[in-house]
């Protein structure tokens, strides 16, 4: 176990859930923890078990108290959190096509100025970089990024906004963000993608898992129209790439 | 088949179940029944299994008419007057309306959600194993919303089963029982005792997604921001204004408060039924209490259908025909208003 982190905590969320807390903070490596937590209970599930959510740097695990009491599970769950993090397996890589800037992404501008540099430079900076889906959540699909480059990290909006469009690519803090759904926001959005990490009746419904990486390139607005009208009939539109 | 169609409803009523279980993971919530002892109690009545999809009526009335021949139906949870074409009907009994008889309920007298079962349940296409409503996300069936006069369901056509009452045990009036945590230590010992031993009263600004508590300002040790992590249903969570947000069953599946405290899973539904405006109190239990509470929970709905009784056998709840004549309706906390429980991201 790396030093870096304390061990693992549990704190009870109530008397159906617990959390498995890997630290307190965004951190690669209790990610890494958390992603191989959640890998082990599929693959070996405990029995009372009934879901399993990944983020940043916890696992939030529901059970039933009626199959499995608080303790035993616990302990378990701990053995199990304990162990070395096995070595890195293949991860799928989504290549998601976005429509920067305009219409799309109308805080590029701003965030170039706010940046002392173009808006170009912005979306090359965007786009050169190394994602993972560190974890979905808030709305169906929302998929929450790590890997953000140092340069574009900025603190999120002064008032959010109640509304941002459904596709919406964005930055807030150290976080990027690939969202489905029409959802409220405080981050700075650059662009928008047809892609659909969420889509009833599509085989899958959901497209990216926690774990994913992710890489983004530009696609001119027109390109955009076209994919959207292909994605709203059920193509997956982003690329997919097993590394 | 028969129809049931919806002649009047009001606000935050949808078609809800047990939930929808297992896309937590991609941000997808459970949704389900606010009271989920009460949905049980009406479906079983009509001898549907506990969670099946029924019509979960808001705080304000609503009104069904049956088309095409007879629909079988029965009604739990909050109580309110009711009748079927100028004959009063009683809560907690299940009735059966001849083709072109109008079921009409009034305004929920304490408590906020009364459920309407039909008998042989509403049809639909399940997603994820569910018929609920979750509007945010586009989902449930028959109808991906609020439900709205001129909607209508069809349904099997009466069975011709005789009538049913439940019995069910006195609502307990006790405090609302919670186990600490997750987040309990981002608050100071003065600050726990003060949420645990003060009067809270949920604001009328409430809705599925929580329940927005008023009472005395929690303030934290460390500021209000933490790294997102999971809720449950019942996650208490403090915000910057210290005011806090009980999660209900629309909750966002990740959240950026601390969590000060969680409502025990057998008392959830109890505190979904407390109105807007009355005073009530947090208890802290023991996880051993709260677990135990939680078995006894799941095995009391699982016998429910042994409290049924034929509704031969008595008259008309008189204590609900008398209640119905008390002034003033406790409108409840429920109301047609959205907010936005979290500002995440």
């Amino acid at each position: 176990m790396a030093a870096t982190l304390p061990p693992p905590r549990l704190l009870p969320s109530g008397d159906s859930a617990v959390t498995v807390e890997f630290s307190r903070t965004i951190d690669d490596e209790a990610n890494q923890r958390v992603l191989a937590l959640d890998k082990a209970l599929a693959a070996s599930p405990i029995d009372g078990i009934t879901e399993s959510v990944p983020t940043y740097r916890s696992l939030l695990v529901h059970y039933d108290p009626g199959r499995i009491g608080f303790e035993p599970l616990g302990e378990k769950l701990l053995a199990l959190a304990s162990q070395p993090l096995p070595p890195a397996a293949k991860t799928r890589r989504w290549r998601i096509p976005v429509a920067y800037g305009g219409e799309h992404g109308i805080d590029l501008e701003d965030v170039a100025k706010a940046l002392n540099t173009t808006p170009d430079d912005i979306v090359a900076r965007h786009v050169a970089g190394d994602y993972k889906v560190a974890m979905i959540g808030f709305t169906p699909g929302w998929s929450y990024l790590s890997g953000l480059d140092k340069s574009l990290q900025m603190s999120r909006r002064q008032n959010p906004r109640l509304l941002t469009p459904a596709g919406t690519i964005s930055i807030g803090g150290i976080q990027a963000g690939i969202q489905c759904l029409a959802a409220p926001s405080g981050w700075h959005l650059l662009g928008r993608t047809p892609v659909r990490t969420y889509q009833l009746h599509r085989n899958p419904t959901f497209l990216t898992e926690p774990g994913d990486r992710v890489t983004f390139f530009a696609i001119d607005h027109k390109t955009f129209e076209e994919q959207d009208r292909a994605a709203e009939a059920g193509e997956i539109v982003a690329q997919q790439v097993v590394a | 088949m028969s129809r049931l169609v919806i002649a009047s409803i009001g606000p935050a009523s949808s078609v809800q179940d047990g939930g929808r279980h297992g896309a937590q993971r991609y941000g997808l919530t459970v949704s389900g029944a606010m009271d989920r002892l009460a949905l049980a109690a009406a479906n079983t009545l009509v001898g549907n299994a506990p969670f099946a999809a029924a019509v979960e009526i808001g705080p304000f009335g609503a009104s069904f008419t049956a088309r095409d021949g007879a629909v079988r139906v029965a009604i739990s949870g909050a109580p309110r007057n009711a009748d079927i074409a100028g004959r009063a009907v009683a809560i907690d009994t299940s009735m059966t309306l001849k083709d072109g008889e109008t079921l009409t309920l009034g305004f929920a007298r304490g408590g906020a959600f009364t459920y309407l079962a039909i008998e042989g349940g509403i049809k639909g296409e399940p997603v994820f194993g569910s018929l609920a409503v979750n509007a945010r996300a586009g989902l449930g069936s028959p109808y991906p919303r609020p439900l709205q006069a001129d909607d209508e369901f069809t349904v099997d056509a009466a069975s011709g089963a005789p009538e049913q009452r439940i019995e069910l045990p006195k609502p307990s009036t006790g405090p609302i029982r919670v186990l600490l945590g997750p987040q309990d230590d981002e608050f100071d010992d003065a600050n726990k005792a003060l949420f645990l031993d003060s009067e809270w009263k949920i604001s009328a600004t409430s809705d599925r997604m929580g329940y927005r508590l008023e009472g005395p300002a929690i303030k934290h040790l460390h500021g209000h921001n933490i790294v997102s992590d999971g809720t449950v249903n019942g996650s208490i969570q403090v915000p910057g204004n210290g005011a806090p947000i009980a999660l209900m069953m629309d909750r966002g599946t990740s959240g950026g408060y601390p969590k000060i405290a969680t409502v025990i899973t057998a008392d959830v539904g109890r505190l979904a039924q407390t109105s807007a405006g009355t005073a009530f109190r947090f208890l802290e239990v023991t996880m051993a209490e709260a677990q135990d509470e939680a078995r006894k929970f799941a095995q009391a709905i699982r016998n429910l259908s042994d409290r049924l009784r034929s509704s031969d056998t008595v008259e008309l709840n008189v204590e609900a025909l008398s209640d119905a004549n008390v002034a003033g309706y406790a409108v409840s906390a429920v109301d047609a208003g959205t907010w936005q429980v979290t500002a995440e991201p």
